[in-house]
Formats: C-alpha cells, sequence, structure tokens
C-alpha cells in the first residue's frame, strides 16, 4: 500500500496531477448541472410571465 | 434521408428530449471506463523502465490533452453548422464546449508541467507544442470573453462562432508541432498512422481513459446543451411540457444523480 | 433609383484614396502607433544598463513587442469611425464586392500605421546596438510581419468593433493567431543581427502572408458584416 502511494518517489507530482484531474471533472460536472438548473428556473420564469392568467396547469414549482 | 435526420436532430425539442434520454448513458459509461481505466493504470501497468512510477500522470494528462483538442474541434464545426444553417442547436453546442475545454486544456497545461518537471527537469519551456497549447487556452478564453461581451444571444454566436472556426487553425499545428519541430515534448505513440509504440498493458487502460473522458464530454456537453437551448427558445409550447415531465432528469453523468430533482 | 456601376479596381482606389485623405487630415491619429513603437524601444536601453551586448541580444524581442503593441494600438482606428457614422454599411451595401473593399481599407491602415513603423525600424535597430548590416533582414522581417498584424488585427477589430472598451479583448482575441508571427520575427531579427542566413524564418512570414492575405478577406467580411446588424 505505501509502495503504491509512493508511486516509486514520485507521488508528489502524480497525486496532485490526479487530484488537479479529479478537482476539474467535479467541478465541471456542478458548474453543467447548475447552468441547466438556472436555464430551467429562467425558462420557467419566462413561461409564467407569458401566460399570468392561465389555469397554471403547468406549474411545478421552481 | 439523412437532411431529415440532419434537420430534426436541430429542431429544439427533439434535441432537448434526445440529450435528457442519452446523458446517463454517457455518464455511467465515462464512470466504468475510466473506473477501469484507473485500475488498469494505476495498478496493474508495470512501471516504466526509463520513467517508472512516474509514468503513469500520462493517465490524466493524455485524456485532459485529447479533451482539449477534440472539444475545440466540436466547438468550431458546431460553429460553423450554426453560421451555415442558422441552427440555433448548433449555436447551443458551441457554447457549451467552451468551458469543458478550458478547463481540461489547463488541466493538460498543469498536469504535463507536474510530469515535465520531474522528466525534463523543468516546469515549462517554451517550445512549439506548449505554446501552442498556451495559446489554445487564450483561444478558449477570448471565445468566451467575446460571446459574455456581446449583449445580443444571437450576435454573440455568430460573432464567437467566426472566431471558434478562425482559430481552429492551431489544433493542427498543436498535434503536428512535435512531428515538424524537435520539441521537448515526446512525439506521438498513439494519435498516429500505423501501429501504436507502447505495450498492451500500458495502452489499453490509456485506449480506456480517453474513451471515458470522451463519454464524460459528451454526457456535460449534453447537459449544458439542454440549457443553452432552452435559453435560446422563445416559443414557450414544447417547454413547459419538456419541463413537467418527470422522468429522464438525469443531467447526464453517473455521479450523484440523485441530486437533481425536476423542477 | 439607378446607379451608375463602376469597376471593382475604381472603387477600391476611391476607396483607398478617401481613407488615405481622411487620415492625413487628422494626423495625429496615425502618429500615435509610430510614437508608441518609439517609445517602447526606447524604454528598453533606458531601463537596462545600456550595456550594448545585452541590448543587441533583447533587441529583436524589444523591436518585436513594440510592433505588435503599436499594431493593437493602432487597429482601434481601423473600423471605428466607419462604423459608427456609417460608411461600413454603405460599402455593404454598394454592390461592391464587401471582402474586397475591407481589404482595401486594412492595405490603407497598414500604410499608415504598419509602414511608418518599418521606415522607422533601423533607426531603434541602431539605438538597441543592432549592427548596420543587419538592417536589411530587419526591414524585410518588420515588412512582412507588420502586413501580417494588420491582416490577423483586422478579423479581430471586426469581431469586436461595435463593443465599448474592448481593448483588452482585441488583444486576447490577436493574440493566439499573432504569437507565430511574433516568433518567426523575432528569429529573423535575431538572425539578422548575428549575421547569419535567415532565409528560413523569413519563407515563413512570407507563408503567414500569403495565408492571411487569402483566409482574412472572407473573415473580416463575415466579422464585419455580424458586427452591423
Amino acid at each position: 500500500m505505501m509502495k503504491f502511494l509512493a508511486m516509486g518517489g514520485y507521488a508528489l507530482y502524480v497525486w496532485p496531477s490526479y487530484a488537479l484531474t479529479v478537482l476539474a471533472v467535479i467541478l465541471n460536472i456542478l458548474w453543467a448541472r447548475s447552468a441547466l438548473r438556472t436555464a430551467r428556473q429562467e425558462a420557467l420564469r419566462r413561461l409564467a410571465a407569458a401566460r399570468p392568467a392561465s389555469t397554471m396547469s403547468y406549474e411545478v414549482g421552481t | 434521408m439523412a437532411w431529415v435526420w440532419f434537420h430534426r436532430f436541430g429542431s429544439p425539442p427533439h434535441f432537448y428530449r434526445l440529450a435528457t434520454r442519452l446523458g446517463p448513458w454517457f455518464g455511467w459509461s465515462a464512470l466504468l471506463l475510466c473506473l477501469a481505466g484507473l485500475i488498469g493504470g494505476l495498478v496493474l501497468a508495470p512501471a516504466d523502465y526509463q520513467q517508472g512510477d512516474g509514468f503513469r500522470i500520462i493517465y490524466v494528462h493524455a485524456p485532459s490533452a485529447w479533451l482539449s483538442l477534440m472539444v475545440y474541434v466540436v466547438m468550431a464545426s458546431s460553429a460553423a453548422v450554426g453560421l451555415i444553417w442558422r441552427m440555433n442547436v448548433a449555436h447551443a453546442v458551441a457554447a457549451s464546449c467552451a468551458p469543458i475545454g478550458a478547463s481540461f486544456t489547463a488541466v493538460a497545461l498543469l498536469t504535463g508541467m507536474l510530469w515535465g518537471r520531474p522528466m525534463w527537469g523543468t516546469y515549462w519551456e517554451w517550445d512549439p507544442r506548449l505554446t501552442s497549447e498556451l495559446l489554445l487556452l487564450f483561444l478558449y478564453l477570448g471565445y468566451m470573453g467575446l460571446r459574455n461581451s456581446i449583449d445580443d444571444l444571437g450576435r454573440a454566436d455568430r460573432a464567437s462562432g467566426l472566431l471558434a472556426i478562425v482559430g481552429v487553425v492551431n489544433v493542427p499545428i498543436i498535434h503536428y508541432s512535435v512531428i515538424w519541430w524537435n520539441s521537448l515534448h515526446q512525439a506521438p505513440s498513439v494519435m498516429k498512422f500505423g501501429r501504436p509504440t507502447m505495450p498492451a498493458s500500458m495502452l489499453l487502460p490509456l485506449l480506456a481513459m480517453l474513451a471515458g473522458f470522451t463519454c464524460y464530454f459528451v454526457a456535460l456537453l449534453l447537459t449544458r446543451a439542454r440549457a443553452e437551448v432552452l435559453r435560446r427558445e422563445r416559443s414557450a409550447h414544447w417547454i413547459a411540457a419538456a419541463l413537467a415531465a418527470p422522468a429522464g432528469s438525469g443531467t447526464g453523468t453517473g455521479a450523484g444523480s440523485a441530486g437533481e430533482v425536476p423542477a | 433609383m439607378s446607379t451608375v456601376q463602376i469597376g471593382f479596381a475604381r472603387a477600391a482606389a476611391r476607396l483607398m484614396a478617401r481613407d488615405l485623405r481622411i487620415a492625413l487630415r487628422r494626423s495625429g491619429d496615425s502618429l500615435l502607433p509610430l510614437g508608441f513603437f518609439l517609445v517602447v524601444t526606447t524604454l528598453f536601453p533606458l531601463a537596462l544598463d545600456p550595456e550594448l551586448s545585452l541590448l543587441r541580444d533583447i533587441a529583436p524581442a524589444a523591436l518585436w513587442v513594440g510592433a505588435l503593441l503599436s499594431s493593437l494600438l493602432a487597429l482601434d482606428l481601423l473600423f471605428r469611425d466607419d462604423g459608427q457614422d456609417g460608411t461600413l454599411e454603405q460599402l455593404a451595401l454598394c454592390g461592391q464586392p464587401f471582402a474586397g473593399l475591407l481589404l482595401a481599407k486594412t492595405a490603407v491602415h497598414w500604410l499608415l500605421t504598419g509602414l511608418p513603423l518599418v521606415l522607422v525600424a533601423p533607426l531603434a535597430g541602431i539605438a538597441l546596438g543592432a549592427p548596420y548590416g543587419a538592417m536589411p533582414g530587419i526591414l524585410a522581417a518588420l515588412l512582412l510581419g507588420t502586413v501580417a498584424l494588420s491582416l490577423i488585427g483586422a478579423v479581430g477589430a471586426g469581431l469586436t468593433m461595435s463593443l465599448k472598451h474592448n481593448g483588452s479583448l482585441l488583444a486576447l482575441l490577436v493574440l493566439p493567431l499573432a504569437v507565430p508571427v511574433l516568433i518567426f520575427g523575432a528569429r529573423a531579427t535575431a538572425l539578422a543581427i548575428a549575421g547569419e542566413d535567415l532565409s528560413a524564418p523569413l519563407y515563413l512570414l512570407g507563408a503567414i502572408v500569403v495565408l492571411a492575405a487569402t483566409l482574412v478577406p472572407w473573415a473580416l467580411a463575415a466579422a464585419v458584416r455580424i458586427g452591423l446588424e
């Protein structure tokens, strides 16, 4: 196990690289999902504003 | 017949539904492929006789670099499609590519620096491959900057699309720079004609990571593209139905899809 | 309403003459980039201990960074006034090839901002310690380089022309495409100063100019049309 972590002496370079990549992967997922969430809310808001007097059968909350 | 398919794909409601359905498939595939690649690369593959265990950085550096180039080509191609056929969905796809491409260009540069320090003795050299990859990052940033600074979305699409197309000349320069010039960076051993020069035990995990990252990109792209399509859509009918649908809210990635509840 | 159709060559010539007349009337605008270039290149010997051998080493860099920065500064002039007063729209609608007319405008722009740079470069070079024998090489490299920078920069100017405070965005957009010019130009200048054969980077610079001259008009026309919407 320790041998694995030590990466033959290159641990200082290998593990930060992996950590950086994992971080980028996760942040991009969060960023994309947040963008979709915002876009959905905006779209629903535009919908609601466009038909203020309707029976709001599409009222799905935000 | 292909044109019918092409134009249906360009229809925003159809694209939105398709993206919602396909996202999770790509997300889970990405997870599986990357897990396989990581196990193969970190545990199973033997240490390199020259670089020892340090070579294992390749399993994150090469896929990131691959993404940085491939995403730009996708961005420029969809921008071209958007400009030629005036297709909003294509512009949405192009806009979605930029943040992803920029992030992984930065990751490729940074992991490259971390790999270069022990192997070449230096974090950075102004050699053709590294310099042109840095320029690629500037191209992405310029694309995003131009987009942000134009208020009208349609105009922003067209101007940044043109920029993306003009900048695509950088991509072959990056790829071939290690062949055309004496570069510090090593010549391609996978993406070249003829058989790859890496042993299978090292190559297979790398291919798995490359495939996994590609699936991950597609999943991310579909999520972002859905957001961008919603921003561009004016007619309300299909939006109401699509957003009220309870199923298929998966944002297209395997990790933690439980978080997303239909709005 | 009928208009007399004239050939493209006559139209382009008239456009260039008009641009030159306007620019010469307001010569301050065109002299600014030149002044900037001279200031930048003389700042280097002032900032460094004017040890001539060290100056000679950095001369290529100083000349080319100065040329690049001054051409970025000059790009503002290209479409600003004509875009604002509607002349560009008229050019787009007048029936002549828009790409050709824009190329003509860019040519005049180079005559006013790039060519003076080339003519002044030997002076700057001498101030930076370059030997007299290097002058032809420096001139040739800067001649090709400024043309390339004007062409490439024009596309950036077209893309950003409707934006306010577009200076830094313009630099960000132009930089990735201008860097090869900088690299080959500085290399050619360094070889010239060292007295060696500089044909290789000069050919590459020439190739860039040819490529730019072929592709830029179409990109420029597309960019300006987008900007005029």
